[in-house]
């Protein structure tokens, strides 16, 4: 099964107020799309529309389709099952009160691996795949607490590769953080791409010309423009592309 | 207009010096008066007239203290967790329940001890269970108070976490929101605590007041806040009263003490 | 499926609140108001004597006595209490705070059996000698009551002068007050309503205080005449009869009961958010 994420024609209310506009999109398979836009342009709500993470807020409304490797996400889909293969790395980093190992171990545990070797290997293989194991490898029982922003956001991110996913959302991963931390992750995400979908959201125009393949453009809830980021960076087909990225407003 | 000042400023600091006063007088005099009384006999294993033994009462404190908690314990935090996790936080239900919880705490214990007397002395006699019952009523809504309270100072940012990661309602209950908030439901478990060991109107006819050690749930038992009181009536064992107070006394600071030690452990962690 | 098992469990934990109250209030309302109709409603609460031997169950003198000792500790723990809130949220150097700060909440957290004990102990005795008689009587009700009240009022008072803006403060300071005029003109006035809060907090806790009270009040159900006589309120009215009372003598304790509980949830409503006044 793929991991190919395709929108249409979709509109999300929160109450009475429309979020988004009528988007349609698709989002490839192994490659990096970012998503850009000014505050409150609805990229974050699109985000967390593909993982269902808006569920939780009420009066929350979906209209048209949102598929990810071809299944309908809003259509009788097990929540927990889109999650497992959906993973989602937040703004701040947010790793749980309890050690590394745990924190890591918490998605298979959820999703009922109990043996203890087992657990160990892939709790070992998520942080490789982060990039954070020999920082971490001898301190997995300590609090996951005490490491440092940077490193919390990539316990997090192999926290979120546990579970196994095939699709990873990144919610301005690197907004919280460091320049030095900020590049160590734009490098583990890029060499992600190999394996997983991935979609970010980020404020930062050099970060989504760096790192990703297809930028997708918002403003005030619609998707103004999309299209391969080298394009799209550089002869925009849009007047409000243009200025969102010359820096004339946002 | 100094000559006004120095007036407040001398009240201020005659009220603060009262306050002080009192506190070391009070706290003193049960001290001075108890420590020299504290003799071994007062903590033989078995009660009698001759040796009026506290111990079978701080023993019957206890099963009454735990017997209490396992009650109201799982019933407040559940509810705690139905409040803060499940309900929206307008919803007719969760209003009522505040409401009622709010009414709860400013029942007198006179009043519960006269509601458990009326209904669980009647089906099971004065007994631990009766009195376990009345006081799990009366320290319900302080256990789901400080849950809550505990509850909603854990970050969303854990439970998104959890969800996102694919875990149910229930498993980021269990296994992110109520251990994050664990520090703040120990605290409202041990300010319980406090209160059941301090309680003396809601118990001496729930209870009741057979100084021995219980044979079953059914037996009536003293704890020693009914001990002190039952001493202290007789009046004919003033040195044994003041040594009970002392211990009774020392055991109660104690227990709060430790509650604001772990709240305020849990003010900085959460910071 | 286990979570929609957990989620009715969660939320029949909920519901026991409402159902205790709703069961202590049937118990008492269906117990106690028959009896005040039996015993006429304005023989129970004007009746001046009460002698369930001879079938007199009036509550007047416990209604007075509960508010005697209740206006007594008002009168005496409510000027210190607030008076030490404001010392320690404004006049006390932060190394006595630390010391002051603990010694009030251990104060909280005294059992009321000890209070009592206390009183016996000492008030009891010093009463005796400076005014003669028993010595139990109104007046040591209602020092051991405001040393009970104390902690309450005090913290509460301290914690609502703490939250008023301390621009406030800085600037009456600016305009020439002096310290104590500006805490007592500018901060004070302020933290009014909070303060209120705290007080009518404390007078709930006095009315509804049981066994400290026993323990120094004498408890004769006779309206006192001056305030070294004995006196009774509704809560040793309750504790006193409760462990022998049948009948209607047991009904018409119930029925002080309710009568007590009339009074708490009136005082209660005064002070829960909601309906508390703007008091400014």
């Amino acid at each position: 099964m793929g991991a190919e994420i395709e929108i249409s024609n979709l509109s999300v209310y929160y109450g009475a107020v429309r979020a988004l506009t009528d988007v349609s999109l698709n989002i490839p398979e192994h490659g990096i799309t970012a998503f850009i836009g000014p505050s409150g342009c609805g990229k974050s709500t699109l985000l967390k529309t593909i993982n269902r993470m808006n569920d939780l807020v009420e009066g929350f409304r979906a209209e048209g389709g949102v598929t990810v490797g071809g299944r309908d996400v809003y259509g009788g889909i097990d929540v927990t099952q889109l999650r497992k293969r959906v993973g989602m790395v937040f703004q701040k980093p947010n790793p749980f009160p309890m050690s590394i190992f745990d924190n890591v171990a918490y998605g298979p545990r959820t999703h009922g691996v109990r043996a203890r070797a087992k657990l160990e290997a892939a709790v070992e293989k998520s942080l490789r795949d982060a990039a954070i194991w020999d920082e971490v490898k001898d301190r997995l029982r300590r609090s996951a607490l005490s490491l440092s922003g940077g490193q919390q956001q990539r316990l997090c991110i192999a926290r979120a590769l546990a579970v196994g996913p095939q699709a990873l959302l990144l919610d301005e991963p690197t907004s919280a953080l460091d320049p030095i931390s900020t590049s160590k992750i734009e490098d583990l995400v890029t060499q992600l791409k190999a394996e997983y979908t991935i979609v970010i959201v980020t404020h930062n125009m050099q970060q989504a010309a760096r790192i990703s393949d297809r930028t997708a453009f918002f403003l005030l809830g619609e998707l103004i423009e999309h299209g391969a980021t080298e394009e799209l960076f550089s002869m925009p087909s849009q007047k409000k592309t243009e200025d969102y990225i010359t820096g004339r407003f946002g | 207009m100094k000559a006004r000042s120095a007036a407040l400023r001398a009240a201020v600091y005659a009220a603060a010096a009262i306050t002080a006063l009192t506190i070391v007088f009070l706290v003193g005099y049960i001290v001075v008066k108890g420590a020299p009384h504290l003799e071994p006999e007062l903590f033989a294993p078995k009660y009698t007239t001759d040796n009026l033994s506290m111990l079978p009462a701080i023993i019957n404190t206890a099963l009454m203290t735990v017997s209490a908690l396992l009650i109201s314990g799982p019933v407040g935090v559940f509810a705690a967790v139905y409040l803060v996790e499940y309900a929206s936080r307008s919803s007719r239900l969760a209003r009522g329940v505040r409401l009622a919880a709010e009414t709860l705490s400013g029942i007198p214990s006179v009043v519960y001890g006269l509601f458990g007397r009326l209904l669980f002395v009647a089906m099971w006699g004065l007994s631990l269970i009766s009195g376990a019952f009345t006081l799990a009523i009366m320290t319900l809504p302080l256990i789901m108070r400080t849950a809550q309270e505990a509850l909603l100072s854990v970050p969303d940012t854990y439970r998104e976490g959890s969800f996102g990661l694919g875990a149910g309602k229930l498993r980021t209950v269990f296994a992110i929101t109520l251990p994050a908030a664990a520090p703040g439901i120990l605290a409202g478990f041990i300010l319980s605590v406090g209160r059941i060991v301090g309680e003396t109107a809601a118990l001496i006819y729930t209870a009741g007041t057979v100084a021995e050690m219980p044979k079953n749930a059914f037996s009536s038992v003293r704890t020693l806040s009914v001990h002190m009181y039952v001493l202290s009536n007789e009046a004919l064992y003033v040195n044994q009263s003041y040594a009970t107070a002392l211990v009774l006394m020392v055991l109660v600071i104690f227990i709060n003490a430790g509650s604001n030690a772990i709240a305020k452990k849990l003010t900085i962690h959460s910071l | 499926m286990k979570d929609k098992v957990m989620r009715a469990v969660f939320l029949a934990a909920a519901c026991v609140c409402i159902v205790c109250v709703a069961l202590i209030c049937v118990f008492l309302f269906v117990n106690g108001i028959p009896a005040i109709g039996e015993i006429g409603a304005l023989r129970f609460f004007l009746g001046t004597r009460w002698k369930p031997g001879q079938g007199l169950y009036g509550i007047a003198p416990m209604i007075l006595g509960s508010v005697y000792v209740t206006a007594g500790a008002v009168a005496l723990g409510v000027p210190t209490g607030v008076l030490t809130g404001i010392f320690m949220a404004r006049f006390c150097p932060a190394r006595l705070h630390r010391l002051l700060g603990p010694a009030v909440s251990l104060l909280a957290g005294i059992p009321s059996v000890i209070y009592g004990f206390f009183g016996i102990t000492v008030l009891v005795p010093a009463v005796r000698g400076l005014f003669g008689g028993s010595g139990k009587s109104i007046l040591t009700a209602s020092v051991i009551l405001a040393l009970m009240i104390l902690p309450t009022i005090i913290s509460v008072s301290e914690a609502s002068i703490r939250a008023v803006p301390v621009h406030y403060y800085e600037g009456s300071l600016a305009l020439g007050a002096t310290h104590e005029r500006s805490v007592f003109s500018a901060v004070v006035p302020d933290a009014r309503s909070g303060i209120t809060a705290g007080v009518v907090l404390g007078i709930g806790r006095a009315v509804g205080e049981t066994m400290a009270v026993v323990m120094v009040a004498g408890n004769q159900p006779i309206i006192p005449r001056g305030i070294l006589e004995g006196v009774r309120t509704l809560t040793a009215n309750i504790v006193i009869d409760m462990g022998y009372a049948t009948d209607l003598h047991r009904r018409a304790l119930i029925a002080t009961a309710v009568v007590l509980f009339v009074f708490i949830l009136a005082i209660n409503l005064l002070v829960s958010p909601g309906s508390r006044p703007a008091a400014k």
